[in-house]
């Protein structure tokens, strides 16, 4: 096999060398086509190799993008996408002024952006917290405790929330003990977005960090020595020198963070919802999910989502011109 | 390291700081565990007044009896092995020729993956997509749909790319295939990042649920995680492991039990293990964040 391969890389070399002159004469976007081509036949083992990845993502990125235009249409699964009939804005119209939108809309919203405000600054507070840690030994291992909670899927992390906010659980007998009463977390809808910011904050937190602890490796030490001589605190050295190194790093996650704000993270919400705190737990992924799936509205739910990202899409360009305004130019786009 | 007085105390009190950090992360986790082996709330009722005698593997025992766990735990080993290996190679292809200087069609290839991490067909399309190809209740829903990442693409990309060029030249010069160039130089220069690449999707495939629970309705097929909802977050308990008919207060003491240990036998095996993967882990992530 080595050798018929060779062989092939021979004869495109001699077939090379035949055209050669040929090209010569050729006009210029002729001769460049031509060069292109010949490229793609001597390395056709390349585009056979991506070529796997390639077609999975046409059928499975691409095809369905195509898909969503039953949000379009009124699709019923006798009669197929094409044969189904269109409707225009009708589902459109029909969520934007369905009494459930507004409370759906704000759950989405609200959720998702106090768990960026909330969540954004304390892996860069604990990253600046163990740079502060001299001995490696010591540092290395408060870092594998505060990563450990990431490698917890979603399913037992919520399963772990119930068990220690259940009326028996943990909290609700440290409470009992204080107050006399326990306290129903998972049936109050007010308490909902604390119970999944915290749980996400223990969780993601210290993993979060890792980029942050990685940035501050680079710090030249001899900056903060001569800070030092200049007399210059604890305090006013991290905010003089450490924060600027991190300045960058922060804008492109806090873009990526915010651009995926409406792309909120259906799986704990469902996990964690229960039917009495659904008016604070219902947000638009698994309203999408409920209706789609569980109610058989494929249409509804489809425009549902893509109004979903359509948001998205806007709030991402949005932040990425807020953020570049204020970091001097540097965003993400 | 002459310090001022108030930048030491500030250094001590960062320590006791993320020392009750790291206790705030622990503590839930250990009370798991301890609670696994201990009848409902005698952790709380005598704290440090645990006694040996109080320890049973009676959760467990339970646990086990109903043959659920098992086979989900066997579930999971299947849809994640292969997952992990068509998301690996697929990446790692694709990711060797997006690695090349001159690749012609390179711009145009990137921006057809790139506009997939931006937009997607959503939930539904890829639901009745899934459907109609016929892979609902097989594994091929598990494995196929979310075998394309980007993200993997670009860092298989990032790691070939810093592969010197000469060693190729080298083995052509000596008349060596690219595919043999491809087999016997760069495969073996890539172990890392096959590995980091094989780690993230294994784990990820681990601990997911949302696609088993949309495409996979026949139970005897669901993974470790589907069960675990059952368990811990439907209050369901098997038939199996209360054996037979008794009181709400003693199902609820069992089921309560079996909760705990049901956590703890899907999360310690990779718990225990990360720590001997942690570099490899945050090499990922830098990776990832240079582009």
């Amino acid at each position: 096999m080595q050798n018929a391969a060779r062989e092939l890389q021979e004869e495109h070399v001699q077939h090379q060398k035949q055209k050669e002159p040929e090209n010569k004469q050729d006009h210029q976007p002729g001769k460049k086509k031509n060069k292109n081509l010949e490229y793609i036949k001597k390395n056709y083992l390349l585009y056979l190799f991506i070529a796997p990845a390639i077609i999975l993502t046409i059928i499975f990125k691409y095809i369905p993008m195509y898909g969503a235009v039953i949000a379009f249409k009124d699709f019923s699964p006798m009669r197929g996408i094409l044969g189904s009939e269109w409707v225009g804005l009708e589902h459109f119209t029909g969520f934007l002024t369905s009494p459930n939108f507004l409370n759906i809309f704000m759950n989405t919203l609200k959720l998702s952006s106090f768990e960026l405000l909330l969540g954004f600054p304390i892996p860069i507070i604990l990253a600046l917290m163990l740079n502060q840690i001299r001995r490696a030994n010591a540092k290395k291992n408060i870092q594998l405790i505060l990563y450990a909670p990431h490698f917890i899927s979603v399913v037992v992390i919520s399963g772990m929330v119930f068990l220690f906010l259940s009326p028996t659980g943990p909290i609700n007998s440290l409470i009992t003990l204080v107050t006399g009463n326990s306290y129903s977390f998972m049936s109050d809808p007010d308490a909902f977005r604390s119970i999944y910011i915290i749980s996400g904050i223990w969780q993601g937190a210290g993993w979060a960090s890792i980029i942050y602890v990685a940035a501050l490796a680079n710090v030249d030490p001899q900056l903060h020595d001569a800070a030092k001589i200049d007399g210059a605190s604890l305090l006013r050295r991290i905010w003089h020198i450490d924060l600027p190194v991190l300045k960058p790093v922060m804008a492109v996650l806090f873009i990526l963070a915010a651009g995926g704000i409406m792309a909120i993270g259906f799986e704990k919400a469902y996990l964690l919802q229960t039917s009495m705190n659904i008016p604070a737990s219902e947000i638009i992924p698994t309203y999408v999910y409920k209706l789609g799936l569980q109610a058989g509205d494929y249409s509804f739910a489809t425009a549902v989502g893509l109004f979903n990202a359509v948001i998205n899409v806007f709030l991402l360009v949005f932040v990425n011109s807020v953020v570049k305004k204020l970091n001097e130019g540097e965003g993400l786009m | 390291m002459n310090l001022t007085k108030s930048d030491r105390i500030l250094l001590t009190v960062n320590k006791m700081l993320l020392v009750i950090v790291s206790l705030l992360v622990l503590l839930p986790l250990l009370y798991v565990f301890l609670s696994s082996f201990l009848q409902p709330n005698t952790l709380l009722n005598k704290g440090i007044m645990l006694s040996f005698s109080d320890f049973s593997l009676d959760g467990y025992a339970r646990l086990f009896a109903d043959g659920t766990i098992l086979r989900g735990f066997f579930n999971s080993v299947l849809y994640a092995t292969g997952f992990t290996l068509v998301t690996v190679v697929v990446s790692i292809l694709a990711g060797y020729t997006l690695s090349q200087n001159g690749l012609v069609g390179k711009k145009t290839i990137m921006i057809f993956f790139i506009v997939t991490m931006f937009f997607n067909g959503g939930l539904i399309p890829t639901y009745l997509l899934v459907r109609d190809l016929g892979m609902l209740n097989t594994v091929w829903a598990i494995i196929l749909p979310n075998a394309i990442s980007v993200w993997f693409i670009i860092l298989a990309r990032t790691y070939f790319k810093a592969i010197p060029n000469e060693l190729k030249e080298a083995a052509r010069i000596d008349g060596a295939s690219d595919f043999m160039i491809f087999l016997k130089i760069i495969l073996p220069l890539s172990k890392p990042i096959i590995f980091v690449l094989a780690l993230y999707a294994f784990i990820g495939q681990w601990n997911a649920y949302f696609d088993a629970m949309i495409y996979l309705e026949d139970r005897e097929l669901h993974p470790l995680q589907l069960v675990l909802r059952s368990i811990l977050i439907q209050n369901e308990v098997q038939p199996g492991m209360i054996g037979d008919q008794m009181a709400r207060a003693e199902l609820q003491r069992i089921s309560e039990m079996i909760k705990y240990s049901s956590i703890v036998v899907a999360s310690l095996p990779l718990l225990i293990m990360y720590p001997f993967f942690q570099k490899y882990f945050e090499k990922g992530v830098m990776v990832g964040s240079l582009k």
